[in-house]
């Protein structure tokens, strides 16, 4: 490893309520390593370590957390799995839309965190459990895959339009990808209930069907299928 | 002082998998309880473990319990305490079924049942053949089962306080213990007193000591400084767990299950070098062990870029496309965004690196915090409870085995929840808190909000990981470290005097990090001097100067307290309640 660097261009969104009138962009011209790539999240902490007012939120670091969640160069996008080198300069980063900002590249989360409430994100099986496991098949196991991947990073709902328009209604895709998740494990047994608690004309209804969701999920998941088979099932149980 | 200040039973500190496990069984009690995390529960470090829990369900093969602690015992080098091994391995299925019923999405057997898969380090009937003991849910293990509980959570409508940072212990007024703990908001900046009547450590671990690490940002030893702080004692710190398999030079994790389902380690000649290192276990020997023999072939000249970041490497494309897309999805993800290798066709860089603090604060088995008296003996901190990685209980000793952390974490989360339980309905007072006990529990705040024009924490925290890793690592000799130790306590008086320039107060992460940094440091210092204090080798603790094992001296718990750094030892439990204990052996793989 040599100490080669090179300059990167960034303009990266600030506010801080405590001392800013109004958001703005500010520009950054940092050393990177030129020998090698790294993420984005690397990046952020050599501006911080600039200067140290810009705040995100960071943990695992890998991809598994759902923390760093942010607007890279128009996209939505966890930072510390998008390599610097996959990055046109100058390189633009905002916080995830659709949400009040907090500070900085921090979002305030919580109409997000509603909505996945709302869906009971946990198992409902009235049979009282059994001395050891409840048994699944294989085959019954693999419907949950590309389901309970989910890591909450809002990715997704933060670049759906029906999630911006109505985010107190529309549980958007992460909490939708969950109810399905639930309503396909073969060990939950409260589907009617589940349903019945979707069928109004906002909550599954106000999806579209315009994919953003899966175009940004960093886990390659795909809420739009999982909201076709609740519709699926929903007008089955309609019938 | 006009502190706000809440009222609750317990207060937990900490939502990974330990401290939502004892919130749930706290859930139920009535007591009022809140849980504490300085980041949104499912981003607790727990989320990124991999492979699996380890416990005896017998779903692949006749298994015992017995087996495990055998294991696991032999595992910790012979100073993990036996009756806590016991009550973990016997509790274990239990507490996995538990996990099974709240929704955890296990991958299955044919028949059905929870998938197993062998780890390293796991026999049957006592040291004989490769055990398959640990339950999985593909390679994530730890999302899954951190999403379970904080839906478990969520349903029985736990109090919890999100991104709310604890900053110390706040003593009680007549010297009888706390009375509760300092927090602050992140989002808004104000500080707050919670009483409680029992507190909950489940602050996990503080891999962010070393350069080098698996750990996530926030892995930072916060509950271990607060016990420092508080002056209590701190045990076996000098054992950390160098992970055979981190991805060369970005670090990120490759679960041993890897080499569970068949893969293994290979010099730059293709050689299976494990086989001369271990010719029983091979690759499926300790972690300590392993991470040793790879240290020593790349010191032999045999890893692949002896001037670059030097690795060995792990081959799994002759498992197969459909084995390694079905049960190791999420390594083959973290391998192509981070070494750019797609584990199908080519094999992973790799290198040991710091993943688990086997140490940490001492407890018993039911989570109770224990520290020394006047008199050196044992005492019960009453209403103090440490659970997980940042808890030393100790079932590891000086070597943790895989999949039994994420065990730990909901047999002991579970154990502390319902002791805690027990304990409020016969007594545990709440206890008051003088000014002077708030003031002194919220100095360390203070003093960065207000201090101007010092020395940057970055550059401490950079140094102290640059020593940690050059001096205290999987090889460590005597003079290096007593460099690094007095390298440290330099670091100490410059941390005293170190600023931050953001003095704003709407969500201050410098200021968190800031403080987060003095709970490393703490850590550091207490890992370095146990480490040069403990002259042998045993575990994960490998010292060229005092390469054997030394039963005579050393089969016993160091101690370390802050104040003078004063070392000492504590009896390694070897009484377990249904068995005979198992009898110290050369450890052989």
């Amino acid at each position: 490893m040599s100490d080669l660097t090179k300059k990167v261009h960034f303009k990266i969104y600030r506010y801080n309520p405590d001392v800013d009138q109004a958001p703005y962009m500010k520009d950054y011209h940092i050393d990177v390593p030129a020998d090698r790539d790294i993420m984005l999240l690397n990046a952020l902490f050599l501006i911080k370590n600039e200067d140290d007012g810009f705040g995100y939120r960071r943990s695992c670091a890998e991809g598994v957390c759902g923390s760093d969640g942010m607007n890279i160069n128009g996209r939505n996008g966890l930072a510390c799995i998008t390599p610097l080198s996959s990055l046109k300069e100058p390189i633009v980063v905002r916080p995830l839309p659709g949400f009040p900002v907090i500070r900085d590249l921090v979002v305030d989360m919580d109409q997000f965190y509603k909505q996945y409430e709302k869906i009971k994100p946990y198992l409902q099986n009235s049979n009282p459990a059994p001395a050891q496991e409840r048994l699944q098949s294989p085959k019954a196991r693999l419907k949950l895959d590309g389901l309970y991947e989910c890591i909450l990073c809002a990715c997704c709902s933060s670049s759906c339009p029906s999630f911006w328009w109505n985010p107190e209604k529309f549980i958007g895709p992460a909490g939708l990808l969950q109810a399905y998740r639930f309503l396909a494990d073969s060990r939950d047994d409260h589907t009617e209930e589940r349903l019945a608690e979707l069928q109004d004309p906002f909550s599954v209804f106000r999806c579209r069907g315009i994919m953003n969701c899966v175009d940004v999920c960093p886990k390659g998941l795909n809420p739009t299928r999982a909201i076709g088979k609740i519709r699926s099932l929903l007008l089955q149980e309609a019938l | 002082m006009s502190l706000p200040t809440y009222e609750f039973d317990a207060v937990i500190i900490g939502a990974g998998g330990a401290g939502m496990r004892a919130a749930l069984a706290l859930a139920q009690s009535g007591y009022k309880t809140a849980l504490v995390s300085k980041v949104f529960p499912t981003r607790s470090h727990t989320v990124s473990a991999q492979g699996g829990i380890t416990c005896a369900v017998g779903n692949t093969h006749e298994d015992d319990w017995r087996w495990h602690m055998y294991d696991t015992v032999k595992g910790s080098d012979y100073i993990g305490d036996q009756a806590s091994i016991e009550y973990m391995c016997k509790t274990g299925p239990e507490c996995v079924y538990e996990l099974e019923h709240m929704g955890l999405p296990f991958s299955r057997l044919d028949n059905g049942k929870i998938y197993q898969r062998p780890f390293g380090g796991q026999s049957k009937n006592f040291g004989g053949e490769q055990a398959a003991r640990t339950c999985a849910a593909a390679d994530r293990t730890g999302h899954a089962l951190l999403h379970t509980l904080y839906q478990q959570n969520l349903q029985a409508k736990t109090h919890v306080f999100s991104e709310w940072y604890a900053i110390d212990l706040v003593k009680a007024s007549d010297d009888s213990g706390f009375a509760g703990v300092m927090v602050m908001s992140i989002e808004t900046g104000e500080l707050a007193f919670m009483s409680a009547r029992a507190i909950i450590f489940a602050t996990g671990g503080a891999g962010r000591i070393f350069q080098s690490t698996t750990n996530a940002h926030i892995n930072t030893g916060d509950g271990v400084g607060m016990i420092a702080r508080a002056g209590l004692v701190l045990q076996d710190m000098e054992m950390w767990q160098f992970h055979p398999t981190g991805i060369a030079g970005a670090g990120c994790l490759v679960t041993e299950g890897c080499r569970g389902e068949g893969g293994y380690l290979i010099n730059k000649d293709g050689e299976r070098f494990m086989e001369r290192y271990a010719p029983h276990a091979k690759d499926l020997a300790s972690r300590d062990v392993v991470a040793r023999a790879m240290a020593l072939e790349m010191r032999a000249g045999n890893g692949f870029a002896p001037n670059g970041i030097d690795h060995v490497k792990l081959k799994l494309d002759h498992l197969g496309a459909d084995i390694i897309k079905s049960r190791l999805p999420g390594i083959r993800e973290l391998s192509m965004t981070f070494a750019g290798v797609d584990p199908i066709y080519e094999p992973i860089p790799v290198v040991p690196t710091c993943h688990y603090m086997m140490g940490g604060i001492p407890t018993n088995v039911h989570g109770q915090v224990i520290t020394k008296d006047t008199n050196n003996q044992d005492k019960i901190v009453d209403g103090l409870y440490a659970a997980g990685e940042c808890a030393c209980v100790s079932v590891h000793g000086a070597n943790r085995l895989g999949g039994n952390s994420l065990l730990d974490l909901v047999v002991f989360g579970r154990a502390s929840g319902l002791h805690v339980q027990e304990q409020l309905n016969s007594y545990l007072p709440r206890k008051n808190a003088s000014e002077a006990d708030l003031e002194a529990a919220m100095s360390r705040h203070q003093r960065w909000m207000t201090d101007k024009n010092g020395e940057h924490v970055s550059d401490i925290r950079a140094e102290m990981q640059k020593i940690m890793q050059s001096d205290f690592g999987v090889f460590r000799t005597g003079e290096f470290m007593e460099e690094g130790v007095e390298k440290l306590k330099t670091l100490v008086e410059r941390m005293k005097h170190a600023t931050i320039d953001d003095h704003s107060k709407v969500f201050n992460t410098s200021l968190v990090e800031a403080m987060e940094a003095e709970n490393l440091l703490v850590t550091a210092m207490a890992t370095a001097v146990s480490a040069l204090h403990r002259t042998e080798s045993r575990g994960a603790h490998s010292r060229e100067d005092f390469p054997k094992r030394d039963d005579e001296n050393w089969l016993v718990h160091s101690t370390y307290q802050q104040e003078n750094h004063v070392m000492g030892t504590r009896e390694v439990n070897r009484a377990p309640k249904f068995i005979e204990p198992f009898e110290p052996k050369e450890r052989v793989y």
